[in-house]
């Protein structure tokens, strides 16, 4: 019954979602009273997208057998998280939060946005009706959630175990409304490009949706690369796949755009740069969607290949982009040119953050989608990997930290004023760092160094924005910006100091013997039997001691009888200067265990930078609504 | 330098297109010899593959070919695609899905002596998923 009420819910979604379109470029949507019926359609069609993925909720979480999806990716004796959390953890319940998002963005532009006119606000909830019209298709006709199974099984064959950790509660969601968010800077780009608003009152509108996507999308790729480190057992915490690539290639955009959308609201600047910007980076959000739900590329992440959704999801892929960029193309010399400035500026600073951050984007793209091309082209297999992204993509993002030193402080228009004394303190940072790791370690690798250096560099150059101005009079946004670019360097850090000082051994070891790894002591002292609520396991106890304290770590092997699938689940511990981390493998006919253990001085840096990246995000998006709503009380007042 | 308002956005798209052609030119010289090919044990039978040169070798693994060294962290095994064999060798914890009879996906290069020398070992992650590479290599299940 349930079900049946979802998908009846979804149904009439996608039938309001085809209304509202129409309404917006169809009947007389040049009226006013259009726009507030359009508001009302669009807030309908995103309320029952809700009950639809609440239906699903519902029948995962009583574990309805009868549910084709339940009994393939459920399984009643599931401890309860992981039943809710299951609901997304498959293809048909993962494009159903995806579209569920989408909607309800929609819905929340229709209630929140009064910036806008209301030509360019139908037309951006017209585009935005386009957008979740032809993922509704793709979900009833491709990918049926509520799809019954007859007879009705027993049981279910259970959640990947990989998938069952409290991350996966947090990790997709988070990424999704990352992802889905930004289709509302698409639509506003579409609805401005439709109507010849190209103006700044897009781009504040813009605004807040792109912060408070890229704040999502930066805590759900921290989470899941933390995820991933501790989850998979080998100790990296990126790892090049198609799947990170595509969260990471919409991150880059919507880092671009951020950038760029606040020379637009603040300076009527890059107008044209913008709205591309704002196209690319929802298409980047699709193509990843693409590139993960065709399952056509080889990843961790996919989970059923199935052609005929391959083909219907770059179908859709082809429309919305292809007509985007057309539109851009027709529309593009309309655009009058914006506000000038001159070369050394704050402008011209966050030209080169955009120009690089493409670059950037450029690279990982065409190293993500290189192996299909190439299978295309000549049938060659191959994979691309860290070796390419590491050599070609990070030097490029030293170059943009170096450049993160000086352009936060320049001024808009024109800067005359010498650069070097506000350069200095960074500089000399990152000439003492640099100097200290050629006498402390000169064995390290040349990529390394450099990031320990510009990272250093970049911890005080990144809060001499606030230098010299009242703390308490400056803007959240300034302190927002400093904040995130600290983040930047913290992050660096602790990348550059996993790959540069990370110690690794491997052995095999007879319970009451003796490893080390680091500075470490790590005692093997014995293996037991322990049972969770779906799983049993072998679990090592090892007694770490480095000078006179000592922690016990317990890796484990686990076995999920349901599907049946053994897992390693590493142990690790943290302290203030890094990570051990230790996993349990097999054992040999002679009663050794296999150990592999990491010691990473100071990897949680980078987490603790995406962390605060996000947190300076999110600062900035506080302090644009305050000001707005500062501002248009006092409008108001002043109209009275 | 000044640049004149009216020259400003032929500056910028002159900058934003060699941003971009830079970007390609970079990828596909990154691309030259650092993108790992996907082989499989008839390929290096027919000596289609360089020694030394990274790569992924995509097939099944032999059943009772699973071996330890006396090291206790050396396991070397056979891999098959049903028309040629590759001895690999890999030093390390295999991951959670490796098996004998199982499919796996394995990284590293050929020695000169016709060994695989695996860095990592990738195995299938769940039970619906398959690498797309090996699916297409049709081995025999």
């Amino acid at each position: 019954m349930i079900a049946e009420a979802g998908l009846a819910a979804l149904w009439l979604a996608a039938a309001l979602a085809g209304l509202q379109l129409a309404l917006a470029f169809g009947l007389g949507g040049e009226k006013g009273r259009s726009v507030s019926t359009i508001r009302g359609v669009a807030l309908a069609q995103g309320l029952l997208t809700l009950l639809a993925f609440g239906a699903l909720i519902s029948v995962f979480l009583n574990s309805d057998m009868s549910v084709l999806l339940v009994a393939e990716n459920s399984h009643s004796e599931k401890p309860w998280l992981y039943k809710f959390a299951g609901a997304w953890g498959n293809h048909e319940g993962s494009m159903l939060l995806w579209v569920a998002v989408l909607a309800l963005s929609g819905a929340v532009v229709a209630l929140f946005e009064r910036r806008l006119d209301d030509r360019t606000l139908g037309a951006t909830l017209g585009a935005q009706a386009a957008l979740a019209l032809g993922f509704f298709a793709f979900l009833l006709f491709a990918s049926n959630p509520f799809e019954r199974l007859d007879p009705a099984p027993i049981d279910g064959r259970g959640l990947n175990p990989l998938l069952q950790d409290p991350g996966l509660a947090f990790h997709p969601p988070t990424l999704y409304l990352g992802y889905v968010g930004l289709s509302v800077a698409f639509s506003l780009a579409v609805g401005g490009l439709i109507r010849g608003n190209f103006g700044s009152a897009i781009a504040r509108a813009m605004r807040p949706w792109v912060l408070a996507a890229w704040v999502l999308l930066t805590l759900g790729i921290t989470a899941g690369s933390y995820w991933a480190y501790y989850e998979l057992g080998w100790g990296g915490w990126w790892f090049w796949d198609p799947v990170e690539n595509a969260s990471l290639m919409p991150w880059l955009a919507a880092t671009a755009l951020l950038h760029s959308v606040n020379v637009l609201a603040a300076r009527d600047g890059l107008r044209a740069w913008t709205m591309m910007l704002a196209l690319i980076a929802f298409s980047m959000s699709m193509v990843g969607t693409f590139l993960v739900r065709s399952g056509i590329l080889t990843s961790v992440h996919s989970f059923a290949v199935d052609p005929t959704r391959g083909t219907f999801i770059l179908a859709l892929l082809a429309i919305y982009i292809g007509g985007a960029l057309i539109l851009f193309a027709l529309r593009i010399a309309h655009v009058k040119e914006g506000a000038p400035f001159e070369l050394v500026s704050r402008e011209g600073g966050l030209v080169a953050n955009n120009l690089i951050l493409s670059v950037i984007l450029g690279i990982v793209f065409v190293g993500t989608l290189y192996p299909l091309i190439a299978e295309a082209l000549s049938g060659e297999k191959l994979s691309v990997g860290p070796p390419y992204f590491d050599s070609v993509a990070s030097p490029m993002a030293l170059v943009l930290a170096a450049l993160m030193m000086i352009a936060p402080q320049l001024k808009w228009r024109r800067d005359a004023a010498p650069i070097l004394p506000r350069l200095a303190p960074g500089l000399l940072v990152a000439v003492a760092a640099l100097a200290a790791t050629f006498i402390l370690t000169p064995n390290i690798g040349m990529l390394p160094r450099l990031g320990l250096a510009i990272g250093a560099g970049l911890l005080p150059a990144s809060l001499l924005p606030l230098f010299g101005r009242s703390l308490r009079r400056t803007p959240l946004s300034i302190w927002g910006m400093a904040i995130a670019h600290l983040g930047v360097a913290v992050a660096i850090l602790g990348m550059a100091s996993d790959s540069a000082f990370t110690e690794e051994k491997l052995a095999a070891a007879r319970p009451g013997e003796t490893v080390s790894v680091g500075p470490w002591l790590v005692e093997f002292r014995q293996v037991m039997p322990v049972a969770g609520p779906n799983w049993t396991a072998l679990e090592a106890e090892l007694r770490a001691s480095k000078g006179s304290g000592a922690v016990v770590l317990n890796p484990q092997s686990r076995y999920f009888p349901s599907p049946p699938t053994t897992t390693n689940e590493a142990a690790i511990d943290t302290s203030w200067n890094g990570q051990l981390y230790a996993v349990l493998g097999e054992r040999d006919e002679q009663g050794r265990w296999q150990l592999r253990l990491w010691w990473k001085p100071f990897v949680t840096l980078i987490w603790l930078g995406g962390i605060l990246i996000a947190l300076g995000g999110a600062i900035a998006l506080v302090g644009r609504m305050v000001r707005e709503r500062r501002q248009r009380i006092r409008g108001e007042e002043a109209f009275l | 330098m000044k640049v004149k308002p009216k020259h400003q956005r032929l500056v910028l798209v002159v900058l934003a297109a060699t941003a971009m052609i830079g970007a390609v030119l970079l990828a596909m010289w990154g691309l030259q010899d650092r993108a790992a090919y996907f082989v499989t044990p008839s390929d290096i039978a027919a000596k289609k593959v360089p020694a030394d040169k990274s790569m992924r070798l995509g097939g099944m693994v032999v059943k009772g070919s699973l071996k330890r060294d006396p090291d206790g962290i050396t396991i070397r095994f056979t891999v098959t695609d049903g028309k040629a064999e590759t001895p690999v060798v890999f030093r390390g914890i295999t991951p959670d899905l490796f098996k004998e009879g199982s499919g796996v996906v394995a990284e590293g290069r050929l020695d000169p002596n016709g060994l695989f020398v695996a860095d990592n070992i990738l195995a299938k992650h769940d039970e619906r998923y398959m690498p797309p590479q090996m699916a297409n290599e049709a081995v025999p299940r």
